[in-house]
């Protein structure tokens, strides 16, 4: 064997499988109608392609080859199966007949069909983001586990879970009709998000960005805006994810400490990924269906806009949060409201906002909270209520970076500090 | 692929007698004329309440009849359908036909075929 073929055969099954493992996937779940057996059938088909491409070339259609080897692998494992198997037999022989395109057609609704699938609102939310991550985005089960700080057999149970659920209850592959869409895509665009505030804001673990989850959640998105390039709020949710994640490389200090939107050297923050976004949302106001997601993506196009955080334009945040508030009532919501109107008309009004009885009760256990309030304390100038504040806000759950990043803030704003 | 539609209702579910019953049973009369318009196969029938419910267990070999049970719950197994459909999508759209839904839950479950 000639050894730069095979060296050369090995590369492209790399490449191939790194940008179109979810397209083959989706494809190969189409035509044997079952996840986990499709998962099995390509794996399978990779290890052909690994023997045959480094001694026969590599085929033309790569991907093609892979699909038909899969379909050729699941046609086998047909033939084996046993009279024991018969419910298994039945499944493969409904599916197996149904329309198989030719290999070279465009695709792009077999994956649809798989994140529809994989976030079907019968299945429970950890487990919609946990396929979608395997299925759609080719990350392994320790990978998973890992970013959601769960042990691999723990993850690898919601996995088996969710993709027995889809075939014992036959959960169809299929993209919704239109009637449906709103309520399923919720759901899509949830996983979605929650995949990249899960990057973004990386809880409890040692390191405070995913940088492999921030990456797959920007690529689902985008993958989203080709499926559905006229949904609003698809395309306001590209723009959400690009414009927060436009800012990844200033969130962290040198030291690895996370620094808030204020300090963050603006200059890092990436100009490409921010025009990406002001596009998708001019794209998404087109369409005239306002959303969370848009909302949400106008608040982080209004920090884009400004060219250091002193001209940040509080008072369009603070009627953008309205609009957020009347469609999506939270806590924390109204309480990022009360902060945007502190910063804009003064900050005794954001402090009475926050008094609210009703977010009081929702809030006061949160950190957050309080650290909102005596931000809002050092604005007004009174610092002693600051440090109260600061303190409450210390004796509640935080991550560890952000506890170490408010005690050296309160180094700073101490009164020996302060003389 | 047979789904069972298992009907629970809840606090306020309209008896026999209450002001809605009559507008309920003409609801169920036009769920079941609906599920035949689409030509789904269907079977089902309601049940009496759980105060009229007798429990038999045997152990050991010994028959034990008991009065009950009396759930604590606040929603009762009410009745049930069983229909044949194409997917879950058609079963969970047919569950939210069903009338008791609005005061109660179904749950919806396949049929194994053994």
């Amino acid at each position: 064997m000639d050894r730069d073929t095979a060296q050369h055969a090995h590369h492209v099954l790399a490449s191939v499988l790194r940008s179109d493992r979810a397209r083959i996937l989706a494809r190969v779940v189409r035509i044997v109608g079952d996840l986990a057996y499709a998962e099995d059938a390509v794996q399978e088909a990779c290890v052909d392609a690994a023997h045959h491409w480094p001694r026969d070339g590599v085929p033309v259609n790569p991907q093609g080859w892979l699909v038909t080897a899969a379909r050729r692998r699941t046609i086998d494992r047909l033939r084996s199966l046993t009279a024991a198997s018969r419910r298994e037999r039945a499944m493969f022989e409904r599916t197996l007949g149904f329309d198989v395109e030719p290999d070279d057609a465009p695709v792009p609704d077999d994956r649809l069909r798989l994140i529809f699938t994989c976030c079907h609102p019968a299945l429970a939310p950890e487990i919609q983001v946990a396929l979608t991550l395997h299925a759609v985005g080719g990350l392994t089960t320790a990978e998973i586990a890992s970013a959601f700080m769960v042990s691999e057999p723990t993850m690898g149970q919601r996995l088996s879970r969710g993709k027995r659920k889809i075939r014992e209850t036959r959960i169809a592959y299929r993209v919704p009709h239109d009637g449906e869409l709103p309520a399923r895509l919720a759901p899509v665009l949830a996983a979605v998000y929650l995949i990249f505030t899960t990057g973004y804001l990386a809880p409890t673990g040692s390191s405070p960005v995913r940088v492999d989850l921030l990456d797959e959640a920007v690529r689902l998105s985008d993958v989203l805006c080709e499926l559905l390039p006229d949904h609003a709020e698809v395309l306001g949710l590209a723009a959400l994810v690009h414009l927060t994640d436009a800012r990844r490389d200033s969130r962290l200090d040198d030291t690895g400490l996370a620094v808030d939107l204020t300090h963050q050297d603006r200059s890092r923050w990436n100009s490409d990924q921010i025009t990406r976004g002001l596009t998708l949302l001019a794209r998404a106001r087109v369409a005239n269906d306002p959303g969370p997601y848009q909302i949400q993506a106008a608040i982080a196009a209004v920090h884009a806009r400004a060219s250091d955080a002193a001209q940040t334009d509080w008072a369009m945040i603070a009627t953008l949060y309205d609009g957020l508030l009347a469609l999506t009532p939270s806590p924390v919501i109204a309480m990022n409201r009360a902060l945007a109107i502190g910063l804009s008309r003064g900050p005794h009004e954001g402090l009475a906002l926050l008094d609210d009885p009703a977010l009081v009760r929702a809030l006061s256990r949160h950190h957050r909270y309080h650290a909102t309030r005596a931000h809002l304390w050092e604005l007004a100038g009174d610092l002693p209520a600051a440090r109260r504040a600061w303190a409450q806000s210390l004796e509640l759950p935080m991550s560890a970076h952000e506890r170490v990043t408010l005690l050296a803030h309160l180094e700073e704003i101490s009164p020996v500090n302060a003389t | 692929m047979r789904y069972m539609l298992i009907i629970h209702n809840g606090e306020n579910h309209p008896r026999p007698g209450d002001e809605g019953w009559d507008q309920l049973m003409a609801d169920y009369g036009a769920f079941s004329a609906q599920l035949a318009s689409y030509g789904t196969p269907f079977s089902g029938d309601p049940l009496a309440p759980p105060d009229m419910a007798t429990t038999v267990r045997v152990h050991d070999g010994q028959t034990m009849v008991t009065d009950g049970p009396f759930a604590e719950t606040k929603e009762w197994f009410s009745g049930y359908y069983i229909i044949d459909v194409e997917n879950l999508d058609q079963a969970l759209a047919a569950a939210a036909m069903i009338p008791s839904a609005k005061w109660g839950s179904v749950e919806v479950r396949p049929v194994l075929d053994m």
